[in-house]
């Protein structure tokens, strides 16, 4: 099998010893089918062993691995090395501080995903005894792209609203409540609109769509975020100008 | 050192873990429960699980058939009242996750549809497309965000458990971002670390899977059972090891050797079936051990095909079609095309048997207890005895759920009325972590390299306890495991930083898989018979008069384990003959 140099500029950081992040090179041989991912375990394995970054399932399912890859998001398992030429720079995820090298802190993310309050609550209380809720597969298509996010948190880097404003919910957290929000069994759609319509929800978006350009798993955030926004407009026409609906 | 005081303890956040949390917070909301991960819970690996659930939930299925297929399919090493409690709660199970949001695939009318799985001889698995452990381990994981008695510590390296007075009380545990090592005294413990296929180095296993949860309870002196069964499952790709799932199988898909002959109806799966009308229990639906052995015939045979990736066998899944392919298999059809190269759609794709799953683990009981009071083990990481010498696919993310689930009220029941906890005696026992760290960190005399021992691991597991195995390579197997445990203790930390060094978590891992490892060996070595997925070459038959036991290996410490044997459990089912044949044996 065909094998060539790869030549790799990754960020170091420790904070223990560092004042500031830096580049460090590294040439290491792969292979055609490798993907970063694949180059960095060389690295670790036989160059060296204290660079450090997250990673686990190699088939872009657990979400680990996320980087900024010649500036762009990735999932690293997913980023084939035969789409690159020359030196392929490697950063930790944009937009969320760094906790060592190529790791960051996700703290923030899993706080927000946390507060849109991303579960069932059932519009109808029913005993297990009496089985399952009917759903059928057209009520399923409604919402089934919009629970194959992987909380990868690439959408978050490339968000140019989050950059900005770090209090924005951010696309995957609002696709998940729109999630659960399209799903024929859920009826907590007010509970979690009191967070996502909001000012540091929806209406901080800008719709430039970088997220769903990004996400490995095509959820389309920008989408959800979009009809977020038409559903909650539709809300205040509701409530504001239709006569008689007045809270 | 930090105190952090909980009820119960919960070591690994995957389905098992996840599940036992919200079982403990639904059943008594006072009770402070610690969540403990090396992970964030959705990196845990039952996201990678595909295919799909089993649960009795159709007309024209049976508890009892479900019973037989588990037991005939594990080859009668399985605990049959573990078999009766698990095919019962099943279909609760599963119904819960359905309430909980779990985006199961739908018939028509609005119920939930099952697919064809091997060894089954109902369609009984519940599936979410390719995806369903993702979709699994997401719902729990979403499920578990609005109890506050939750409390998860993400990031979190589980050291050791604290032991006192004969019980489980607790254990030490690393934060990864700053090095603090904490002791969580807890009242109960449960472990659902999940498996340890990373000890071989080809498996469908994500990097975290090394036998951590294990080899803490076996240090702790709790037996691990039947550790020698090792699953391969038939169709991996061949060069990255992801799991092409059997739904591709259950689907239709064909396995083919390089002259286009369906070759498992040479193998007693016969005889062939039509192509694109799959018949439960043979030929392709025929159990995983069966369809690896066959593999492994193949090879010797000069059948297979050479590829750029080694030698495969192809799976056709051409006569499906785009539309059903792109509905039921898309994130197969996916892996595919990005790994490999090859569509599903228009080429048949070469794979090859790859280590999937552990049968053995953490012995426990049918109440998800272990022999040491306080601790309890769920998953994948530990052996209740519900899937013997071979696992149907589809059976363990139900066992996440029924034993995740059935850990926790064993806890509950056991945590009331205990003794208060001798708080200097556990932060005494807790100083021993932190010592054996340190050691490491100041180790001065080190000559091994960690990526060198665990390559040596690798290639031995590889090399002498792959899907047929003899005598001489078990004990060249055994010898150089406990060469390579004395090496280990000289292995040198390059990283000696305090925040997020996965050096030492590597080298923590790797201590963790040779003790693993050296047990599963021991076990095999020991087993003189051919049972399920463990084949002997020089001992072929199954031997029921010696070996209808679970083989149970004691932790000795830097010497050699012991091994000692347990009998099954028979209450209905006398041992008897596997039939794949489809009737016509």
């Amino acid at each position: 099998m065909n094998e060539r140099m790869v030549h790799l500029e990754v960020l170091r950081y420790d904070p223990q010893v560092d004042g500031e992040p830096h580049f460090q090179r590294y040439e290491v041989p792969c292979k055609e089918e490798w993907v970063v991912l694949d180059a960095l375990n060389a690295i670790k394995e036989s160059i060296d062993p204290t660079l450090n970054y997250r990673w686990s399932c190699h088939m872009a399912v657990c979400g680990s691995c996320g980087m900024m890859i010649n500036g762009e998001p990735r999932l690293s398992c997913h980023a084939f090395l035969r789409d690159f030429e020359g030196v392929i720079r490697v950063e930790p995820l944009a937009n969320f501080p760094i906790e060592r090298d190529l790791v960051t802190v996700a703290d923030d993310f899993i706080d927000k995903l946390k507060r849109v309050k991303p579960y069932l609550i059932p519009g109808e209380n029913k005993p297990i005894a009496e089985g399952e809720y009917t759903q059928t597969p057209a009520q399923l298509m409604k919402y089934r792209h919009f629970s194959m996010c992987i909380n990868c948190m690439l959408c978050y880097a490339a968000c140019p609203q989050y950059a900005l404003q770090p209090l924005f919910l951010g696309p995957a957290a609002i696709t998940l409540a729109h999630r659960y929000n399209l799903d024929s069994r859920d009826g907590g759609r007010e509970e979690r609109q009191q967070v996502i319509a909001t000012n540091e929800g929806v209406w901080e978006c800008s719709f430039v769509g970088a997220c769903s350009e990004v996400c490995p798993k095509a959820v389309d955030p920008a989408g959800a975020l979009q009809q977020v926004k038409v559903a909650s407009t539709l809300d205040w026409f509701r409530e504001h100008l239709l006569p008689g609906n007045a809270k | 050192m930090e105190i952090i005081d909980a009820d119960v303890a919960i070591v690994g956040a995957g389905g098992a873990g996840l599940r036992a949390a919200i079982a403990l917070a639904e059943t008594d909301p006072k009770l402070r429960i610690a969540l403990i991960s090396k992970v964030y819970p959705m990196r845990s690996h039952t996201c990678a699980a595909e295919g799909g659930a089993a649960g009795v939930i159709k007309p024209g299925d049976s508890l009892d058939m479900h019973f037989d297929d588990t037991v005939g399919g594990g080859d009668w090493l399985s605990d049959q009242d573990c078999v009766e409690y698990f095919v019962k709660e099943a279909p609760r199970e599963l119904l819960q996750l359905e309430h909980w949001g779990c985006p199961w695939n739908r018939e028509a009318d609005g119920s939930v549809a099952v697919r064809s799985f091997g060894g089954m001889k109902k369609q009984r698995t519940w599936f979410a497309a390719d995806k369903s452990g993702f979709h699994i381990l997401h719902t729990l994981f979403q499920t578990s965000l609005q109890f506050p008695s939750i409390l998860r510590f993400d990031e979190y390296y589980a050291l050791d458990l604290l032991l006192d007075e004969g019980r489980c009380q607790g254990l030490t545990a690393m934060e990864m971002r700053s090095g603090l090592i904490r002791q969580f005294h807890a009242k109960a413990v449960i472990i659902a670390g999940g498996g340890a296929g990373r000890m071989f180095p080809f498996t469908t296993n994500g990097a975290i899977k090394t036998g951590d949860g294990m080899a803490l309870a076996y240090r702790a002196g709790v037996p691990l059972k039947d550790m020698e069964f090792v699953q391969y499952h038939p169709t991996g790709l061949p060069n990255t090891g992801s799991l092409l799932t059997e739904a591709c199988r259950g689907e239709g898909g064909v396995l083919l050797n390089k002259d286009g002959r369906r070759y498992l109806q040479d193998y007693g799966m016969g005889p062939e079936t039509e192509l694109g009308k799959p018949q439960l229990k043979t030929m392709e639906l025929g159990p995983r051990d069966r369809l690896s052995q066959a593999y492994w015939h193949e090879l010797q045979k000069g059948n297979t095909v050479s590829t750029r990736w080694g030698e495969c066998v192809l799976m056709d899944m051409r006569h499906l079609g785009e539309k059903k392919i792109n509905e039921r298999l898309p994130l197969v059809r996916e892996l595919a095309i990005s790994y490999l190269g090859v569509d599903i759609v228009t080429d048949p794709v070469p794979v090859r048997p790859v280590v999937h799953y552990m049968m053995g683990g953490i012995s426990t009981d049918t109440r998800a207890a272990t022999s040491l009071p306080g601790l309890f083990a769920a998953g994948e990481c530990a052996c209740v005895s519900l899937n013997g010498a071979n696992r149907l696919g589809s059976n363990s993310l139900v066992e996440l759920l029924v034993f995740g689930k059935r850990a926790a009220l064993s806890a509950i029941e056991y945590i009331k009325d205990l003794p208060a906890a001798d708080t200097a005696a556990l932060t005494a026992r807790a100083l021993g972590s932190q010592a054996r760290i340190r050691e490491l960190f100041s180790r001065t005399d080190g000559t091994e390299s960690m990526s060198g021992l665990r390559k040596e691991m690798t290639d031995t597991m590889e090399k002498n306890v792959g899907i047929y195995r003899d005598h001489a390579g078990l004990q060249e197997a055994v010898d150089k495991l406990g060469q390579l445990r004395q090496r280990y203790r000289k292995v040198v930390l390059n990283d000696r930083s305090n925040v997020f060094n996965t050096d030492l978590f590597q080298v923590l891992e790797l201590g963790c898989m040779l003790d693993c490892a050296e047990a599963l060996t021991v076990g095999a070595l020991a087993r003189r018979e051919s049972r399920g997925a463990h084949q002997r070459l020089d001992y072929v038959k199954r031997d029921d008069d010696n070996y209808l036991c679970h083989s149970m290996v004691h932790y000795q410490g830097s010497g050699a384990p012991r091994v000692d044997y347990q009998n099954v459990v028979i209450t209905r089912s006398p041992p008897g003959l596997r039939d794949y044949s489809g009737g016509h044996q």
